[in-house]
């Protein structure tokens, strides 16, 4: 099923929208700074929407049925977001317009900071980087900018678990540290042994995700977190798992001293395809001032009855900062709808959000440990990994049970994430999946690990029912075309 | 493990790269094992003429498509040649990968650092007990 | 409202299948003095609420759709086409993941290497990528690509003070980690030529941008040969209107174009989700951070697309990544994608005229208010300074009460000097009636 390229279904002189005449006098154009061709479709309106539903039918989102990819908690997206962060009081402002005249936007950043604060147990909140790694690589600079701060530019390493996602070491670098990878131990925890050879004053901090990558709660976290301290470091989380843990515990009671969220996976915000996201980043009073800003601010009337610094709300630079890590203020569009997202549950609803997506992984797990290896066998959180090791058929791996399962109708779980599991299946139902949709989810991949062994065949040319078959990632990379060009101009193999 | 071939002529280091001495100038890929491992070479990133480096310097990236492997000098050198054609022809690494797919040539600093790589049947036994 | 299906039988039965009498034991790892906290929130609201509250909530903001703006300074007012919301809204492309299975996300893929394709076509670069967080941070991420183009040799940065404020800030936050020196020359007004004399062989790239901070357009051909000469690269940071009409960077010697694709099809939604774009040579692309799609083939021979490249992100290459970057901003680039296509080649030229010829009549008609002075002298294309005769952020506040009309961005707050001073912007949604009521309350005020 070939969709035409945007530009093969155009035809030269077409448009697909007009605009209003000029209705002012034509100043002369500069001759010389003016383009020769501009080489863009001309498409009609009817063949543009048409081409894009047709894209579209070749999508599977979480509106067509479970995408249970682990740590990436594909939840329902509700639709009243989408139309609440649509309004133009939200939609159409600029990001310039003076203070007073937007109001009702800085008090929406206000109140998601401290919603996020005290869902969490920080002190204060930035919303301004946009997306998870935005905001690990914010609160590595916060680290580094507290121990400069202090005199200890000698601390340099940061401590990652090997269960981490790569995001953690390449923020690390990116911040001029040095990622050490720790080990876990068999029951899926950081091994404390190996912890314990690192507390020196080379110590910068420890990334940690709670719970971890193989959807593991870390029975020693206090220790960990007291451990790193007395050694001088800090404590960064990486909350993408933040999904368990909603009304459950607060990562700052357990040590964390500064953490991001992901909005587009604990607060429902669409994935889009790939963003936009949102990274808000939490700390304690010690790392506060040196978060990214501006953040929103409120002054009230009686903090200021003679009004000299303006009621209301406003955007500041912390006192430390480490600077404006994009221009503005945060993306506020998703913002919007996590805030909605914050206030349609409650704390009630946020805590059984949590409550009902770790049974809903433990139920697949309990399920599913008799059909495929259970590398852990501990109470997950909200997620679960098995591996896609099938008794009896050595030709099967991971990613053919993976591409199986898309003939079945269900999104393939992560595969071969985290690394230290061989095989690894990573399976993230979420709460919003029904126990009819998660029993389906369960009897198909009973089904493929018996097709495993009778007819191994069906995996391993599958998908079948897809739009494509498998595509050749190695000519992709070898051959690369990352652009459409006319069958005129060369096509051929551009390196 | 019997269908990988192993060069009786080179010298082998732990990360898989072998070494070739011929005459003053050394020769340097990576080894059938190692190409066997990685699956379809997608690219080779690879140092520039001039570069000076030391035994256990990383000298180039080999990467497939789902990964990436920095590759290490066996010996100290001054790099005299990189293998252009595979900038157009990386699969050169999986089909010949003692020959069309070398990636360096050197000029040896120190000799004697021949000593502390394996010769071929040592490496033979290491790749067995790698698996 | 929690969205969550479980029906109490059904919870019962789960519970029991899992073996634990509640959900509470599921906690027990939790260290009991920390497990289930109070949590001070609002209480939960049904869906008619929420639409109240928010509506509420949004109704505390004067929005552009009923005041007249000349806002610009980084972010855009344009016409959306009403095509462009239709297809960001199906379900299919906005609650898909990042398409790492190629199979079930052919949509979405083919999309990108659309957009992929056309703001090559824009930019005249030879590849770009499937999108950055912002202009500001694809412009970060250049400097991190141009010292890795020069195997880490090279560490200084030459930048532009005209290039945008915010996005200078944000290079420097970016690069505080790391061992870069980025300098910069003092006056603002210095144009890319006089920047060279700060070029030597430790410099990794020159920074521009055109049209500038200040809305002025550069020729930059020149400054790229001559940095090509010292063996630096340059780097341009440009509007995508503008290059409807403007001879592109790509064509003039540069080799990484950056900037933010806000204005194509995406609203200003006080400052973000934007969308930042990245295009580069040939020779640089597998330095380039972020996603890329490429075109291959299925095992039947039939086209389609696959993520490529991928050993230079985090998740394969980790500590050794060329950025950290993960989620970019996939539906921005969609939503621009639909809106070059439906804008097409007619109509992006045409939005970029209509911008080009209101901003010079607004330019013009600003002069003749007594007092004023706007910046005619440099070729410009929708945005100019205007020199007051008092200070800029008084006036605009003035003029705020006064006639409802946005009249600019003061340059005070990034440029203390210059406190008289007033960046305005017009766009083809900007009439000759507001443009003449712009002029009338300039005067107006200060009469």
């Amino acid at each position: 099923m070939i969709e035409p390229i945007i530009y093969e279904l155009g035809r030269p002189g077409r448009t697909g929208i007009d605009l209003p005449a000029c209705d002012v006098p034509e100043s002369p154009l500069p001759r010389e700074l003016l383009r020769d061709d501009l080489d863009l479709p001309e498409v009609s309106q009817l063949d543009v929407m048409r081409h894009y539903v047709r894209l579209s039918q070749m999508n599977y989102g979480v509106d067509v049925g479970m995408y249970p990819l682990g740590s990436c908690t594909m939840k329902y997206n509700p639709k009243i977001n989408e139309d609440i962060a649509r309004l133009p009081g939200f939609g159409s402002t600029h990001p310039l317009q003076p203070e007073a005249t937007v109001q009702g936007n800085l008090q929406l950043l206000f109140e998601m900071q401290q919603a996020l604060a005290e869902l969490s147990g920080f002190d204060a909140v930035s919303l301004q980087p946009a997306a998870g790694a935005h905001g690990e690589l914010a609160g590595v600079l916060m680290i580094r900018a507290y121990h400069a701060s202090r005199g200890d530019t000698q601390r340099q390493v940061m401590l990652i678990p090997d269960s981490a996602h790569g995001t953690n070491p390449a923020s690390t670098t990116m911040a001029g540290f040095r990622p050490i990878e720790l080990p876990s131990d068999p029951r899926g925890n950081v091994d404390l042994t190996e912890l314990a050879k690192h507390l020196n004053d080379d110590l910068a901090g420890m990334m940690l995700t709670n719970p971890n990558t193989l959807g593991l709660f870390d029975e020693q976290i206090t220790q960990i977190s007291n451990m790193v301290h007395a050694a001088g470091g800090l404590m960064y989380g990486d909350g993408a798992n933040f999904n368990a843990m909603m009304g459950i515990a607060k990562p700052a009671d357990l040590g964390f001293d500064v953490m991001h969220f992901n909005l587009h996976k604990t607060f429902a915000t669409p994935h889009g395809g790939g963003g936009p996201g949102s990274g808000p980043v939490g700390a304690t009073v010690t790392l506060a001032p040196f978060l990214p800003g501006p953040i929103a601010q409120r002054i009230d009337e009686a903090d200021d009855p003679a009004d000299t610094h303006r009621h209301g709300y406003h955007l500041q630079m912390p006192s430390r900062s480490i600077g404006r890590l994009k221009a503005f203020h945060g993306n506020y569009g998703v913002i919007v709808r996590a805030y909605a997202y914050i206030r349609s549950l409650g704390a009630a609803g946020l805590r059984q959000a949590s409550e009902m997506a770790v049974l809903n992984a433990n139920y697949v797990q309990t399920k599913l440990q008799d059909v495929l290896p259970l590398p852990y066998d501990r109470t997950c959180a909200h997620e679960c990994v098995l591996q896609g090791i099938v008794d009896g058929a050595d030709s099967i791996h991971a990613l053919d049970i993976s591409k199986r399962l898309i003939d079945h109708g269900f999104h393939p779980p992560t595969n071969y994430f985290p690394l230290i599991v061989p095989e690894a299946l990573m399976i993230e139902p979420t709460e919003t999946e029904s126990l009819e949709t998660l029993d389906s989810y369960c009897s198909a991949v009973r089904r493929i690990a018996k097709e495993a062994i009778d007819s191994p065949e069906l995996l391993h040319n599958a998908p079948s029912s897809a739009p494509v078959g498998r595509l050749d990632e190695v000519r992709a990379a070898r051959q690369l075309r990352l652009r459409w060009l006319p069958a005129s101009k060369s096509n051929a193999d551009d390196r | 493990m019997s269908s990988i071939t192993i060069d009786a002529s080179c010298h082998y280091a732990q990360n898989h790269e072998w070494i070739r001495i011929e005459g003053d100038v050394a020769v340097v890929g990576i080894s059938d094992y190692a190409q066997d491992q990685l699956g379809d070479i997608v690219y080779v990133e690879l140092p520039q003429v001039g570069d000076q480096l030391a035994q256990g310097d990383s000298f180039g990236v080999v990467e497939s498509v789902k990964a990436a492997s920095d590759c290490y000098l066996p010996v100290s050198g001054k790099i005299i040649a990189v293998n252009d054609q595979l900038e157009s022809e990386p699969e050169l690494v999986n089909s010949d990968p003692f020959g069309e797919g070398w990636f360096v040539r050197l000029q040896t600093s120190d000799p004697a650092q021949l000593e502390s790589l394996m010769d071929a049947p040592a490496y033979a036994t290491f790749c067995e007990q790698d698996n | 409202m929690t969205y969550i299906p479980h029906t109490p039988e059904q919870l019962a039965q789960m519970l029991k299948t899992v073996g634990v009498d509640s959900t509470d034991r599921l906690f027990d790892v939790i260290p009991q003095e920390h497990r289930f906290p109070d949590l001070d929130l609002p209480p939960a609201l049904s869906e008619p609420e929420l639409a109240d509250v928010f509506r509420q909530l949004s109704e505390q903001n004067d929005d552009l759709d009923h005041a007249t703006s000349f806002l610009g300074a980084g972010a855009y007012h344009h016409y959306i086409p009403s095509i462009v919301g239709h297809v960001v809204s199906r379900s299919e492309l906005y609650t898909a993941y990042t398409p790492y299975q190629p199979e079930v996300s052919q949509g979405t893929l083919q999309a990108i290497f659309e957009y992929q394709s056309m703001i090559c076509a824009l930019t005249g670069m030879d590849a770009c990528n499937a999108s950055h967080y912002d202009g500001a941070t694809a412009l970060a991420e250049s400097i991190i690509t141009t010292i890795a183009a020069g195997r880490g040799r090279r560490r200084q940065v030459v930048m532009a003070p005209s290039v945008h404020p915010q996005y200078r800030q944000v290079c420097a936050s970016y690069t505080s980690g790391m061992d870069v020196d980025i300098a910069t020359a003092g006056n603002p007004r210095a144009t890319p030529e006089t920047l060279l004399s700060m070029v030597d062989n430790q410099t990794a790239c020159l920074i521009v941008q055109s049209p500038d901070y200040f809305g002025r357009i550069h020729d930059l051909a020149p400054v790229a040969s001559a940095l090509h000469d010292m063996g630096a690269l340059l780097v341009v940071v440009t509007h995508p209107i503008s290059l409807g009409l403007l001879k592109p960077p790509g064509g003039q010697g540069a080799d990484i174009v950056v900037g933010d694709g806000q204005p194509l099809g995406n609203p200003l939604a006080f400052g973000g989700p934007h969308l930042g774009f990245f295009g580069c040579t040939k020779s640089l692309v597998r330095r380039m951070s972020g996603r890329l799609v490429g075109e291959t083939v299925d095992d039947g021979g039939n086209r389609g697309y696959v993520l490529t490249l991928s050993t230079r992100e985090q998740h394969i290459r980790r500590g050794k990544a060329s950025s950290n970057i993960c989620t970019n901003q996939g539906l921005n680039a969609l939503a621009a994608a639909v809106y070059l296509s439906v804008m097409g080649k007619q109509g992006l030229a045409q939005v970029a005229r209509l911008c080009y010829h209101k901003a010079h009549h607004a330019a013009t008609l600003i002069n003749r208010v007594a007092g004023f002075s706007a910046e005619m002298d440099h070729p410009f294309f929708n945005e100019f300074t205007v020199e007051c005769p008092c200070d800029a952020t008084d006036l605009c506040a003035r003029i705020y009460d006064q006639a409802g009309i946005v009249a600019g961005y003061p340059l005070k707050p990034d440029f203390p000097d210059l406190a008289n001073q007033l960046l305005v912007c017009v766009t083809e949604v900007n009439s000759s009636e507001q443009i003449a009521a712009l002029a009338g309350a300039l005067a107006e005020a200060t009469a």
